[in-house]
């Protein structure tokens, strides 16, 4: 036995061998391809940057330590800013909530049209997936400029622009589960008959509605950022009045706004994932 | 047949009330969280002026908008005191200006004399004329107009059509007469304004001109192609440079698209997307198995660093920016550093849990050699998550070219910074369009991108959660 080994083993080292330094050969590749565009990058960043990166680095720490220095000035007084800009909050949440609703619907069915196991038609399928990746594709600050600049100063831009992002966004994860459910139950219909809406309705929604819901949850709470930051370009709501204040330097201010923002995000990152472990026992 | 079903039915019923009982419960419970849900978007529609949509909704500037998207103008000007200096230029700009003895740009042939040698014709693309006199202006042949209109100034200076207290209403579709201006717009192609001082025709047509040359450029008479073509002769078109020299510096300083600008703002945004991405997966990595409990056993350690993921989540990109937009000014750093802090927190989350779910077979495998608990980690967890890091990793580059956008529009530039800056000059909408549609090329591409080299590094392009 021990005889008839050596060969054999002969024949594995070598392609062990071989499969070594092809694996190395690839990684020591693809690290030096990242040092590359490392490299390159800072190099572009270095020429295009306004100020030095040193100076930067040195001055990390001022803005923050001016903005924590102006909170500590105010005393107990503070508490009472907190609260006068949670009705702007409450405005920035209601455009996240209000579009991610719609855009869940409009998602739904897109993703209905866009699913191979539910629509036959090949040239359908193509288009719906072709204008979600469009709609997906587009920043929301970008849509929500233009119609800032076509209708003026007003909320409805922004609910706009996240409404059209979370169709796409979410239509695209609505119909890979979709297409991922169990088609069992849709035979089973099929069996005694049911028309295609009743196959829908009794056998894919049942198996995707909790996925559905986890995602759009998961949607609002980054619509919730993305209703801040397009409320910084001109959609009110917090975002606006922390542009504001920023430029009026009233640093206490500036730094309620940020912390009733981050206080949100991080409270809705929490309840998300309750909810989202709730439904569907694990937090996706 | 349905009454044997309708019987056995309740027979069922009967035998599993409870099951009956809870179907029931969660089907109500559904409808009142869907009525909820239809009450809060009832207020919503009325909170945020959802019905004011079509009073907000200026048609006129949308299709302003979306036309010079899609097309360009040119400009005549005529000034009533001196009616033989007719100006024409591209998109009325100053330093556009066709037939300049400086510039060899001939007027273009829509422009010509009337047969008479009195009149100047302006012929439109729909074959309409405007005809130039010293003292009135014609408007001839166009479409769907039964009668010609000559347009003069009265006795106080100010504009009338001639004739127009004959003409019904229907008549003068397409004109708007206030008291110092008459408009003639037929179409949103055609426009002839008569001013007390001056005549001012925009003619529209469709298409990008100057995309790849401007103005003012020497290969401006050649197509794209043929200067590319010109660019293996020997002859010089201009006797400074060679011809691929003056075809790159030509497309790179087009005043009108300005390429060089904007993809250089594009090559910015890119990069912060990239090294931010980098940069957060560098940061990532380490802290992640230092807050995973399989790999650190001290629990305060664990417990200090889950929070800070949570925190640098939680101050969103808006905010990262915001402070190292003070510290580094306007540029890269700025964008990379936001999305690097963010997504470090991001992706150490991830990274943790996935490290918290990997087989623990394998490490033990691994210890059963008597290896050190570093390469028990370095061979029983790496070989498992890495597929999940690179998964990870790329699919918020994608995502982080879009954040790189937007954080470039609020002050960090880069082409979010160019795109805001066309859309505020209010008439540059075809570098609006341009710039948009590039964003959304760089974007699908960088979609691609990380599923191709998700598909090549780990043989599904599909996210891989754990």
């Amino acid at each position: 036995m021990s005889k008839a080994l050596p060969a054999n083993l002969e024949q594995i080292e070598v392609n062990l061998k071989k499969l070594t330094n092809q694996r190395t050969r690839s990684s020591l590749l693809g690290i030096a391809i990242l040092i590359l565009v490392f490299f390159s990058g800072t190099l572009v960043s270095l020429e295009a940057n306004a100020g030095s990166f040193g100076r930067g680095i040195a001055n990390f720490f001022n803005y923050p330590r001016d903005l924590f220095i102006d909170t500590f000035e105010m005393g107990w007084k503070y508490w009472p800013r907190v609260v006068k800009y949670i009705p702007e909050l409450i405005t920035t949440l209601n455009i996240a909530l209000f579009s991610t609703s719609i855009g869940f619907v409009l998602a739904v069915i897109f993703a209905i049209f866009s699913s191979r196991n539910l629509i036959r038609n090949k040239r359908v399928i193509q288009f719906t997936k072709f204008f979600m990746d469009v709609t997906r594709s587009f920043p929301t600050l970008i849509i929500a400029m233009v119609f800032l600049y076509l209708m003026g100063k007003s909320s409805l831009p922004a609910v706009i622009a996240i409404t059209i992002h979370t169709a796409g966004a979410l239509g695209k994860l609505f119909t890979e589960a979709i297409e991922n459910c169990d088609g069992k139950p849709i035979e089973g219909l099929s069996s005694v008959g049911a028309t295609w809406t009743q196959k829908i309705r009794f056998s894919v929604l049942p198996q995707v509605l909790p996925l559905f819901l986890s995602y759009g949850i998961l949607r609002l709470e980054i619509n919730v950022r993305e209703s801040t930051i397009l409320g910084f370009v001109g959609a009110g709501g917090i975002g606006e009045m922390l542009a504001a204040l920023i430029q009026w330097n009233y640093g206490a201010d500036v730094l309620a706004c940020m912390f009733l923002l981050v206080g949100t995000i991080i409270a809705l990152d929490y309840l998300s994932a309750y909810w989202r472990h709730n439904l569907i026992g694990v937090n996706q | 047949m349905s009454s044997s079903l309708a019987i056995e039915r309740d027979n069922i019923r009967k035998l599993f009330p409870d099951t009956f009982n809870q179907a029931k419960k969660s089907r109500i419970k559904g409808q009142i969280i869907f009525f909820l849900i239809l009450i809060y978007l009832i207020i919503g529609f009325f909170t945020l002026d959802v019905v004011d949509i079509p009073k907000k909704w200026k048609p006129q500037n949308a299709a302003m908008f979306v036309l010079d998207t899609y097309a360009h103008k040119d400009h005549v000007t005529m000034k009533w005191e001196n009616p033989d200096d007719i100006k024409i230029a591209f998109e009325g700009n100053y330093r556009s200006v066709y037939g300049r003895d400086n510039l060899d740009k001939s007027i273009p042939e829509w422009f010509y004399k009337k047969s008479d040698n009195i009149g100047n014709v302006i012929e439109f693309n729909n074959e309409g004329k405007a005809i130039l006199y010293k003292d009135r202006v014609e408007i001839v042949n166009f479409p769907k107009y039964e009668r010609d209109f000559t347009i003069k100034l009265n006795a106080n200076g100010k504009p009338y059509v001639v004739g127009s207290e004959d003409l019904a209403k229907d008549d003068l579709k397409g004109f708007r007469i206030t008291e110092n201006r008459v408009e003639f717009r037929p179409t949103l192609h055609e426009r002839v304004q008569v001013y007390p001082k001056k005549v001012e025709i925009h003619r529209y047509s469709i298409g990008w001109k100057y995309f790849w040359f401007d103005f003012s450029s020497p290969l401006e008479p050649y197509s794209f192609f043929e200067a590319l073509g010109l660019t293996f002769s020997k002859e010089r078109v201009v006797p400074e440079m060679s011809n691929l020299k003056l075809f790159l510096t030509e497309i790179k300083d087009n005043e009108a698209f300005m390429h060089g600008r904007v993809w250089w703002a594009m090559l910015e945004t890119i990069v912060m997307a990239v090294l931010g991405t980098m940069f957060a997966t560098v940061m990532a990595l380490p802290l992640s198995f230092l807050a995973a409990y399989n790999v650190t056993p001290i629990k305060a350690l664990r417990f200090t660093l889950r929070r800070l993921f949570d925190t640098l989540r939680g101050i969103d990109f808006l905010i990262w920016s915001l402070i190292f937009l003070r510290a580094f000014g306007p540029g890269p750093f700025t964008g990379i550093f936001a999305i690097g802090f963010t997504d470090t927190g991001t992706l150490g989350k991830l990274y943790s849990e996935a490290i918290e779910n990997t087989e623990k077979k394998q490490q033990e495998g691994v210890q059963s050699t008597g290896a050190s608990k570093f390469l028990q980690h370095r061979f029983g967890i790496i070989p498992q998550i890495l597929p999940i890091f690179v998964s990870q990793s790329l699919y918020y580059l994608e995502s982080n070219t879009r954040g790189a956008v937007i954080i470039g529009a609020m002050g960090a530039g880069g082409i979010g910074l160019q795109f805001l800056g066309a859309l505020g000059t209010g008439n540059d909408f075809e570098n609006v369009a341009y710039m948009a549609i590039l964003v959304l090329a760089v974007v699908i591409f960088m979609d691609r991108l990380s599923a191709w080299l998700r598909r090549i590094l780990i043989g599904s392009d599909q996210l891989i959660v754990r």
